[in-house]
């Protein structure tokens, strides 16, 4: 497989046009009024121009629903719609641990392996640590989402 | 002591620049011959930052070997012959855009230049202000106007400048082709203007714009003129005083020369009446435990020790520039341009920004590729050897107007070959199929 084609793997192809949870009304981009169980962020890469604002309902220190808005790159939305498809469900410190696992894997300069039985669907974006200036588009929902969580209580 | 001088022929300006000698051209620029990702490179992105020649680098080498001392002080031979050097460049420098000796003050960059131009009005806007520094003061009331094709550079100074001032910040519209709209143009340049600060080429559309006709019009009304001739002095032949702007800055990064050099050309008079930006050593006259006279322009703008072996290596790259012909520079990087927005309007999907194939523009093309990202679009590039701009290109206010985020930019230069091109419109075409976007 060239370099490119591990960057452009076909389930990044697939997830960055398929954008699952990617539901946020407009009138909730603001991000107002929100009850305690809920959490939004708002991330840009002006670098690129890459954003999202994503928010994070929780039920009893559960995911109960992820819903975001954004633009960008194949990079940036796919890894927005896998994770998207993960979290819901998980407990808030799951969440944090598959985060941390993400993080550590795309900060490896692609020394690291992703473990798909952690990872899951996630491990195709293994390929990104190898392109430094892209790691940010990969990291970009994934931030929105640590920071949305620790929002909630 | 003169510069260093090189070896490249003169050619005679009649004769037009063509890929034979473009090919000669690029034995001077080692870095052409790199691999990227296994693919010899194809370097469009000489619109961010452009590559050296050997004799700017020998130039640069030159005067550490043999010269290297601070400049404008000490008697010793060496201090001599830095501030020979130093001041020879200047020359050099200045007679390429026109300006008398003078009239060029040393800044890192164009972003510099624009900032010392900037503060120094904003410096006559405070305190006590008298005399010929009047004339740049602002105040509630004045306006400052910019227009929608803005690099940030030349827009974000002039935001803070009207933010410390009181005064209002206005800017004159573009059309959808990314041409400025002079009837607005007219309509906005009145009693109010002061300053009239515009681009001379679009680091995006490639528009350029009628520099001397916008100078005559502000200047009815009384406005300072500042030309961002960043994108216009490494392409195509710069005479500040014929285009009658007040000021010009450039940056010799994007002309051949290293990063840490740019320009300020002003008109000498208003040079001498400006209040200093930054302030210190060597440029003053008498200095008490008080107050500080200043010496006259350029010195009064250059204080602390000066980017003096990257003055040395701009005036090399404006001789390279100056012997290859600016004019044949310009006619072959506009013939390049051409040949890329024909090549992209052919390409199903591509919306070219800017002007249409046939109407001039500079040698560069901004691009959108239908349901790709520009940053996808820049990967697969690179992964062709081809390096191309993408993002918003310090240009968040036009790429806006033009209904995107982004955009990919392919940039050319007196080193590009007419087989790169069409290379990079190779691997355009084959964009969309790559990301299996519908209908590709």
């Amino acid at each position: 497989m060239s370099s490119l084609d591990s960057l452009y793997q076909q389930i990044i192809l697939e997830q960055s046009k398929a954008r699952y949870g990617a539901d946020l009304p407009n009138e909730h981009l603001q991000g107002l009024h929100l009850p305690e169980n809920v959490g939004q962020c708002h991330q840009l890469n002006p670098v690129c121009g890459d954003e999202i604002t994503l928010r994070l309902e929780t039920a009893d220190d559960v995911v109960s629903g992820i819903h975001w808005a954004g633009d960008g790159c194949a990079i940036s939305m796919a890894s927005a719609s896998i994770l998207s498809e993960m979290v819901v469900g998980l407990e808030r410190a799951e969440v944090h641990s598959l985060i941390e696992s993400f993080r550590e894997v795309m900060r490896s300069r692609g020394k690291l392996q992703a473990d798909e039985e952690i990872l899951g669907d996630a491990a195709a974006l293994s390929g990104v640590s190898k392109f430094p200036a892209r790691v940010k588009c990969a990291m970009l929902a994934w931030v929105a989402a640590e920071d949305a969580l620790n929002q909630t209580s | 002591m003169p510069v260093a001088s090189h070896a490249h022929p003169i050619h005679p300006s009649a004769q037009a620049l063509g890929d034979d000698e473009v090919l000669r051209i690029r034995n001077d620029f080692p870095i052409l011959e790199t691999e990227v990702n296994g693919q010899p490179l194809v370097y469009l992105d000489s619109g961010a930052t452009s590559q050296n020649p050997l004799s700017v680098m020998e130039a640069e080498q030159e005067y550490y070997e043999q010269r290297n001392s601070a400049v404008h002080r000490g008697a010793h031979t060496l201090a001599v012959a830095a501030t020979d050097v130093f001041e020879d460049a200047r020359s050099t420098v200045a007679a390429f855009i026109g300006a008398d000796d003078n009239e060029l003050v040393w800044t890192q960059n164009a972003t510099a230049g624009l900032n010392l131009i900037a503060y120094s009005f904003g410096n006559a806007s405070v305190g006590k202000i008298s005399g010929a520094a009047q004339k740049f003061a602002l105040a509630v009331g004045d306006e400052v106007l910019v227009t929608e094709m803005e690099h940030h550079a030349n827009l974000i100074p002039w935001q803070e400048l009207c933010r410390r001032t009181g005064a209002t910040l206005r800017f004159i519209p573009i059309h959808d082709d990314g041409t400025l709209d002079m009837d607005a143009a007219a309509a906005l340049i009145g009693a109010k203007t002061k300053v009239l600060a515009f681009t001379h080429v679009s680091n995006v559309t490639g528009v350029i714009n009628p520099v001397a006709q916008l100078s005559a019009m502000a200047h009815e009304v009384d406005a300072l003129v500042v030309l961002d001739a960043c994108q216009s002095a490494p392409h195509l032949p710069l005479d500040v005083k014929a285009l009658d702007v007040d000021f010009a800055v450039f940056s010799g990064h994007k002309m051949l020369a290293p990063t840490g050099i740019g320009g300020v050309y002003g008109r000498a008079e208003l040079l001498d009446a400006m209040p200093p930006f930054l302030t210190g050593g060597s440029m003053i006259t008498t200095v008490t435990m008080e107050e500080a006279g200043y010496l006259p322009a350029p010195q009064r703008f250059e204080a602390g020790t000066q980017p003096i072996s990257q003055a040395a290596a701009l005036a090399a790259a404006t001789n390279y520039l100056r012997e290859t012909g600016m004019e044949r520079i310009h006619e072959w990087e506009a013939a390049l341009g051409q040949r890329m927005v024909r090549g992209l309007e052919a390409i199903e999907g591509i919306r070219v920004l800017g002007p249409a194939s046939g109407i001039p523009r500079a040698g560069l093309a901004s691009f959108e590729v239908e349901g790709v990202h520009a940053h996808d679009v820049g990967q697969y590039l690179d992964a062709a050897g081809i390096a191309v701009r993408v993002g918003h290109h310090c240009a968040q206010p036009l790429h806006r107007r033009l209904g995107l985020n982004a955009s990919t930019r392919a940039s050319t230069y007196l080193y590009n070959t007419t087989a790169e091109v069409d290379a990079f419109l190779a691997a355009v075409a084959g964009v969309r199929g790559y990301f299996g976007v519908n209908g590709a």
